[in-house]
C-alpha cells in the first residue's frame, strides 16, 4: 500500500533527475512529459484505491504512528494528486514549446518536477513537520523557476516573492515547534485525538492562528496577498500557469486539512476570522484585478480573489460548504491554469500582455478565441461550465447557513470578475491590434501548435465535462466533505494501521 | 534554563523585527536569519530539556529507560537549519544580484514589476 503513496512522489522525482541529467537537449523536456504521464497513471491508481477503500495510509520505513512519517490519502488528498498530476502533464506540454532553450538547458524541467513532487508530497502526508519540508521543496523549486530569465522584472518579483514565503515559513515552523511543545506529536490524525484533551485550549486558538497566517501567506488571502500579484506576471508562462493553478492551492489545502482535523475546538472564533478574511480576499482580489491594464496582472489578481471562495468555503463548516470548497478547488486549479497558458498563446502571437498593445485575436485566431471564452466563462460562474457548480454550492451553503451578506458579496464577485474578463475579451481579442499587425495561430510552427494548444484545448474540454456532468463530481465533493467533517475514518487509518 | 532560553527566543524576535522593518533588503534578510534561529530555538525548547541523559536504548529494549533527553526535537531542528541554510544561500544570492540588476537595495525603489506610480 505505502508504494502507491510514495509513488505519485518518487515518479517526479526520478523524472527531475532525468530532466537534470538530460537538459542540455530534448531529452530533458522529454523526460518531464513522460513523468507527468506517469505520474497521472499513479495517481490514477492512488485515487481507484482510494474510491474503493475510503481512507488509505502507509508508514514510511516501517515505524508505526504516530511515531513514523505517515502518508496518507483521503479523498481530498487523492483528488488534489489527480489534479496535480493533470496540471503537470498539461503544463511540462506547454512548456515545450514555452520555455526558451537558454532557460531550458539552466535545469528548468527538472526543477519544474521538483516543485511538482513538493506539491503532491504537501498533500499526502499525514504529519506536520513533513508537511513543512515539503513546503520547502516546493518553494526553494518554485523559487528557481521565478527568477530563471534572470530580468529586471523577475528579479524584483522574486525578491518580494521569496522574502514573504520565507517569513511565513518560519511562520509556521514556530507554529510547530509550538505545538510540538503542547501536544508531544508532530502526527496530523494524533494531534486530532490529543488536541482536543488538552487544558489550555486557549493557547491551541493562539498557535492556530500561526498556522492561519502562516498558511495564509502561501494561500495569498487578504491582507497576505501583495506578493503574488507583485510576481507572477513575470516568470514563463508556463511556471506562471503551474503557479496559479497549484501553489496558492497547496496553502488552501493545508488550511482546511488543519482546520478540519485539528483546530476545529474553536470553531466560533477562528472560522469567523476565516468568514471575514473570505469576503475581504474576495472584494480586494476582483477590485485590484479591475483596476489592471495586462493580461498576467489581472489573472493574478483574480487568483485571489477566487481564493477567497474556497475559505469561504472553509468558513462556514456546513457539509455542503466544504464540499463546495472542495469542488471549487478542483475546478479553479484546471480553469486557471489554462487561463494563463491562453496568456501565453497571445504573448506569442500578438506580441505582449499589455491589453492596450494587443488586440485583434478574435479576428484572426478564432480558435484561441474559443478557447479563452471556456475558461473565463467558468471561472466567472457561467452556467453550464464548471465554476457555476462551484459558486452555486457556496452561495446556497452560505444562503442556507444564513449568511444574506456574504452570499450577496460572493455574487457580486462573480458579476466584477465578468467586468475582468470583458475587459481581456474587448481590448485583447475584439478590438483592433494597435499596430495594425494580424495576430495568427499559423506564425507558430506546427509543432510549437501542438504543444501550445493541445494542453489548452484538453483542460478546456475537462472545464466543459465537468460543467456538462457535474454530479459524480459533486459527488465525490460531497464524500470528501464527509470525510473532512468526520475525521474519525482518517484517524482511524492513520493509527490504527500496524504496519 | 527553559525560562532563559524562552526569554532569549523573544529578544532575538525583537530584534529580528526590528531589522525586518528597515527598507534595506540585507537588513531584513539579517532579520530573517535572527528570527529562523529563534523559531529553532523554539522548537529545541519545546521539547523540554534534560541534562546529561542521552537518549539510548538498552541492548534487548524497545525503548530507553527512565528520563531521556528528547531526541525528535534536536532532529527536527537539524532539518530545519539545513533548510534554511539553503534558502538563505538562496535569498543572498538573489539579493546580490538584485543590486547588480536593480542597482539599489532600497525595498522602496524596487518597483519594476509594481504598477507605475499614477503621480
Amino acid at each position: 500500500m505505502s508504494w502507491l503513496l510514495s509513488l505519485p512522489l518518487l515518479i517526479p522525482f526520478v523524472a527531475g533527475v532525468a530532466a537534470f541529467l538530460l537538459k542540455g537537449g530534448p531529452g530533458g523536456r522529454w523526460a518531464s512529459v513522460f513523468g507527468s504521464v506517469a505520474m497521472l497513471i499513479a495517481a490514477g491508481a492512488l485515487m481507484m484505491t482510494v474510491l474503493r477503500e475510503g481512507v488509505v495510509a502507509g508508514q514510511m520505513g516501517g515505524w508505526p504512528a504516530p511515531y513514523g512519517i505517515t502518508l496518507v490519502a483521503d479523498y481530498l488528498s487523492a483528488v488534489m494528486v489527480v489534479i496535480t498530476a493533470i496540471t503537470a502533464l498539461a503544463v511540462s506540454v506547454y512548456a515545450m514549446a514555452d520555455v526558451e532553450a537558454r532557460i531550458a538547458r539552466l535545469g528548468y524541467h527538472a526543477l519544474f518536477q521538483i516543485l511538482i513532487a513538493g506539491v503532491a508530497g504537501a498533500f499526502l502526508t499525514g504529519d506536520l513537520f513533513n508537511l513543512y519540508v515539503w513546503f520547502e521543496v516546493m518553494l526553494i523549486a518554485s523559487f528557481g523557476l521565478l527568477v530563471m530569465g534572470g530580468t529586471k522584472e523577475q528579479i524584483d518579483g522574486g525578491v518580494k516573492y521569496v522574502a514573504l514565503n520565507l517569513v511565513s515559513t518560519i511562520l509556521f515552523l514556530t507554529g510547530i515547534g509550538l505545538l510540538y511543545g503542547m501536544t508531544g506529536t508532530l502526527n496530523l490524525a494524533d494531534l486530532a485525538v490529543t488536541v482536543p484533551t488538552l487544558e489550555n485550549q486557549g493557547l491551541v486558538t493562539v498557535i492556530a492562528m500561526m498556522f492561519m497566517v502562516a498558511f495564509g501567506v502561501k494561500a495569498a488571502v487578504f491582507p497576505l496577498f501583495f506578493w503574488l500579484p507583485a510576481s507572477y506576471h513575470t516568470p514563463a508562462f508556463a511556471t506562471s500557469a503551474v503557479f496559479a493553478g497549484l501553489l496558492t492551492k497547496v496553502g488552501v489545502y493545508a488550511l482546511i486539512r488543519m482546520f478540519t482535523l485539528v483546530f476545529v475546538g474553536d470553531i466560533s472564533f477562528t472560522h469567523e476570522v476565516l468568514l471575514w478574511v473570505a469576503c475581504f480576499t474576495m472584494v480586494t482580489g476582483v477590485l485590484g484585478a479591475a483596476a489592471q491594464n495586462d493580461f498576467r496582472k489581472i489573472l493574478s489578481f483574480h487568483i485571489v480573489s477566487q481564493i477567497g471562495y474556497m475559505i469561504l468555503g472553509l468558513a462556514l463548516m456546513t457539509p455542503l460548504a466544504i464540499m463546495g470548497a472542495v469542488f471549487y478547488l478542483v475546478h479553479h486549479i484546471i480553469v486557471k491554469a489554462n487561463l494563463f497558458l491562453v496568456a501565453g498563446v497571445a504573448f506569442k502571437i500578438a506580441g505582449s500582455t499589455e491589453l492596450k498593445r494587443i488586440g485583434g485575436l478574435y479576428a484572426t485566431a478564432p480558435l484561441l478565441a474559443l478557447l479563452f471564452l471556456v475558461p473565463a466563462f467558468s471561472l466567472a460562474g457561467f452556467p453550464p461550465l464548471s465554476g457555476f457548480w462551484a459558486k452555486f454550492i457556496l452561495v446556497k451553503a452560505a444562503l442556507e447557513d444564513g449568511h444574506g451578506f456574504v452570499a450577496f458579496i460572493a455574487l457580486a464577485v462573480g458579476a466584477l470578475t465578468i467586468f475582468s474578463m470583458t475587459k481581456i475579451w474587448a481590448e485583447a481579442f475584439w478590438s483592433p491590434h494597435p499596430d495594425k499587425s494580424e495576430p495568427r495561430l499559423s506564425t507558430l510552427s506546427p509543432r510549437e501548435r501542438r504543444a501550445l494548444l493541445l494542453p489548452i484545448a484538453g483542460l478546456a474540454v475537462l472545464t466543459c465535462i465537468i460543467g456538462l456532468f457535474p454530479e459524480p463530481f459533486v459527488q465525490f465533493a460531497e464524500r470528501a466533505a464527509g470525510q473532512l467533517l468526520d475525521p474519525s475514518v482518517y484517524i482511524g487509518a492513520v493509527l490504527g494501521v500496524a504496519e | 534554563m527553559e525560562v532563559l532560553l524562552s526569554c532569549l527566543v523573544g529578544m532575538l524576535v525583537a530584534a529580528a523585527i526590528y531589522l525586518m522593518l528597515s527598507r534595506d533588503l540585507l537588513r531584513f534578510l539579517f532579520g530573517l536569519i535572527l528570527i529562523s534561529n529563534a523559531a529553532n530555538l523554539a522548537i529545541f525548547v519545546s521539547g523540554r530539556l534534560i541534562t546529561g541523559a542521552p537518549p539510548l536504548i538498552e541492548e534487548g529494549q524497545d525503548f530507553p529507560v527512565g528520563e531521556v533527553a528528547n531526541a525528535l526535537p534536536q532532529a527536527l531542528v537539524l532539518t530545519a537549519i539545513v533548510i534554511g541554510f539553503g534558502l538563505f544561500a538562496f535569498a543572498l544570492t538573489l539579493t546580490l544580484r538584485a543590486y547588480r540588476t536593480l542597482g539599489t537595495l532600497d525595498t522602496s525603489e524596487m518597483r519594476v514589476a509594481e504598477p507605475k506610480d499614477p503621480s
